[in-house]
């Protein structure tokens, strides 16, 4: 039992020890630049000011907080839809599939996200496969503008995030007793009222946290609307990365993160709020 | 209403390589309380899933009360089912689970709140409307399940062994519960158990399956006291088995050697000579003699088989006697106890003798 406890000791004094030096340090550090007042030669003058803060309130601003959030809640719509009925056939297929299933699920994992959307830039760019297969068959007569557009930074999102969004979905599903859904059915209920009253609600955890997993992320993706979008739909993540990098505006760019951090961490509390009068172990599940 | 309110005619079913269910045909009474008996795999829970509608039959048709139902999905069917793992829906309280097939059927609420309101009175669960299932004991979750079946007052009610998750006492207390509900309520019970004492208790006709066929379908007292085959008088109740066969026929009897005594017995199933037969007696139905206590040795004891006390095993109100007999064969018999009680005191290792009342045999022609 001793070194049990010494073990279990040291396993979470590690943890701990390194999230506190490269998770909670970082932020902290970042708290305290968006309170400075942004200085050409030295990055940051100390000098206290909300300044940074205040002047997020302006237009421009609040326009690519919309856009920002218009990709994130489509892309997570869009994973939702995709998502929820290949989760629930795979988890309902019988094992052989199923293992399968999830395998290509996991695949793309093994590949850095960056080189599958330059992947996808090969595929759908006007000399890209897709048009020269096009053209080839004699279906168009020019090139497709595909790259460069807000459906290719939507694809590029819904590709990379679908992961998120089955896996959870999935390991919810599986748990449901299809029982369930044959009692359900066999008390008068059709396809419909069955999905709404009996299916929807008992997975909700599951889609609550899938929905968690592809939004929070898709709100801050930076490179797919670079690559995908040819850097004209300037989105939150894109607006931090020029602060820091091209504007050399460390101050802003921290305060925009800052105001970022809260929004996800309110998302956060919500849901577990509303997993603590349900299932508090599909919150612990996802943490 | 037609007398049967379900009929399977020539219902097949598999499953992959699996013959779940052979073609079967199977007529259910109106009111009355059927169980289909038999091991795990038997197809016993496939059959109730078919007339469900939760599966859809290979060949054969489906009818209720007189009605092709056979492609109908299991909501239009007026039927309901009590699942094994009772199947309440989680996130709903206890009325809401009763009330969700009347709601299926957007009956008004006024009516759902009084109709819910009664079945709860009768299942007695009305403090507890507003648990969530797991709040609940199994007992009270198998009431939830039994109630959210009934309120919606279908033609049949399907039990898929309902009380195979509760323990020994309050089984036996759900049997009677279950048993008073059908006679109070008047549908139909179709029950499934692989509990033969279970099925005996409760049925007004059971049906015992095995491998995918009725084997033999009929009050409990018949598929006790006539088995149609050795499976049936082996799987309910204890049965000691002679295998034999017949010497010779008559009009009327058939005359077998047992432990090479000479027997007669009635030929109620068409026996014929050289035939193989299993000659099956009850325990209860053999009798255990000491050499003192049979009056006229001469005559008796050809037709009582010679045997040594191996067991005895006091139960109460019985006695269980298991005597090996010279050809080193066990019989299992059970005596009851009456006024004269030293009768009983058997000693392990003392000579008896056994034989049973003529005609309380039954004999059954093998099936090969």
């Amino acid at each position: 039992m001793q070194t049990k406890s010494t073990f279990k000791k040291i396993c979470v004094t590690v943890i701990w020890g390194w999230l506190l030096l490269f998770a909670l340090v970082p932020a902290a550090l970042m708290l305290i630049t968006s309170f400075l007042t942004p200085d050409s030669n030295d990055i940051v003058s100390f000098h206290l000011t909300f300044g940074n803060y205040t002047q997020l309130f302006n237009p421009a601003y609040l326009r690519i907080l919309l856009q920002s959030l218009y990709l994130a809640f489509s892309c997570t719509a869009l994973c939702l839809l995709i998502g929820y009925p290949f989760a629930f056939i795979i988890a309902r297929s019988t094992s052989k599939h199923r293992s399968l299933f999830l395998l290509l699920v996991i695949i793309p994992f093994w590949t850095s996200s960056l080189i599958r959307t330059y992947a996808i830039m090969a595929l759908i760019k006007a000399k890209g496969i897709i048009n020269t297969v096009l053209l080839a068959v004699g279906i168009v007569h020019h090139p497709l503008p595909m790259l460069y557009t807000y459906g290719a930074i939507l694809l590029g999102c819904v590709y990379d995030f679908l992961p998120f969004m089955i896996l959870p979905l999935y390991a919810n599903i599986e748990k449901l007793n299809p029982e369930l859904i044959e009692a359900a059915r066999d008390l008068g209920a059709g396809r419909i009222r069955t999905l709404c009253k009996i299916i929807l609600p008992l997975t909700s955890s599951g889609i609550m946290a899938g929905t968690l997993l592809v939004f929070l992320p898709a709100m801050t993706m930076f490179y797919i609307p670079v690559l995908l979008g040819g850097a004209k739909n300037l989105l939150l993540g894109n607006l931090i990365e020029n602060q820091f990098l091209a504007a050399n505006n460390w101050p802003v760019g921290a305060a925009i993160s800052m105001i970022i951090t809260l929004f996800m961490c309110g998302m956060i509390f919500f849901y577990w709020r509303n997993s603590l009068s349900k299932d508090r172990s599909n919150f612990e599940e996802l943490v | 209403m037609s007398e049967y309110v379900v009929e399977l005619k020539g219902v097949s079913k598999r499953f992959g390589d699996y013959q779940a269910l052979e073609e079967i045909d199977l007529t259910i009474r109106n009111g009355e309380f059927l169980t289909l008996l038999g091991p795990s795999g038997c197809g016993k829970t496939t059959i109730l899933r078919l007339i469900s509608g939760l599966e859809r039959p290979d060949t054969g048709s489906i009818y209720i009360n007189g009605q092709d139902v056979t492609d109908w999905p299991p909501e239009h069917r007026h039927l309901n089912m009590v699942f094994q793992s009772y199947a309440l829906f989680p996130h709903m309280t206890v009325f809401e689970n009763i009330a969700f097939g009347l709601r299926c059927k957007k009956i008004p609420e006024k009516e759902i709140n009084e109709r819910v309101e009664e079945i709860l009175r009768i299942v007695k669960l009305t403090k507890l409307a507003e648990r969530k299932p797991n709040q609940l004991s199994g007992g009270q979750q198998q009431r939830v399940a039994i109630a959210r079946a009934v309120v919606n007052r279908p033609l049949v009610l399907l039990l898929d062994e309902p009380l195979s998750a509760l323990d020994y006492n309050l089984r036996k207390d759900m049997q009677v519960e279950l048993k008073q509900l059908q006679r109070k309520l008047g549908v139909t019970f179709v029950f499934v158990t692989h509990d033969q004492e279970e099925a005996l208790s409760m049925s007004d006709r059971v049906a015992v399956m095995n491998e995918g066929k009725i084997e033999q379908l009929g009050s409990p007292r018949d598929v006790y006291e006539e088995p149609v085959s050795l499976y049936v008088a082996e799987f309910i109740g204890e049965a000691n088995i002679f295998e034999t066969k017949v010497i010779r026929t008559n009009k009327k009897n058939i005359i077998v050697s047992i432990e090479d005594k000479r027997f007669t017995f009635k030929n109620k199933r068409g026996c014929k000579t050289r035939q193989e037969v299993n000659i099956m007696v009850r325990p209860e139905d053999l009798a255990v003699w000491r050499e003192d206590e049979i009056a006229d040795k001469a005559n008796e004891m050809d037709s009582m088989l010679p045997g040594k006390v191996e067991q005895v095993i006091y139960k109460g109100s019985i006695v269980e006697l298991i005597v090996r007999l010279e050809s080193n064969k066990r019989l299992f018999a059970t005596e009851f106890f009456n006024e004269d009680d030293e009768k009983l005191d058997y000693q392990i290792g003392e000579p008896v003798w056994v034989n049973w009342l003529p005609g309380w045999e039954v004999v059954l022609p093998n099936a090969n």
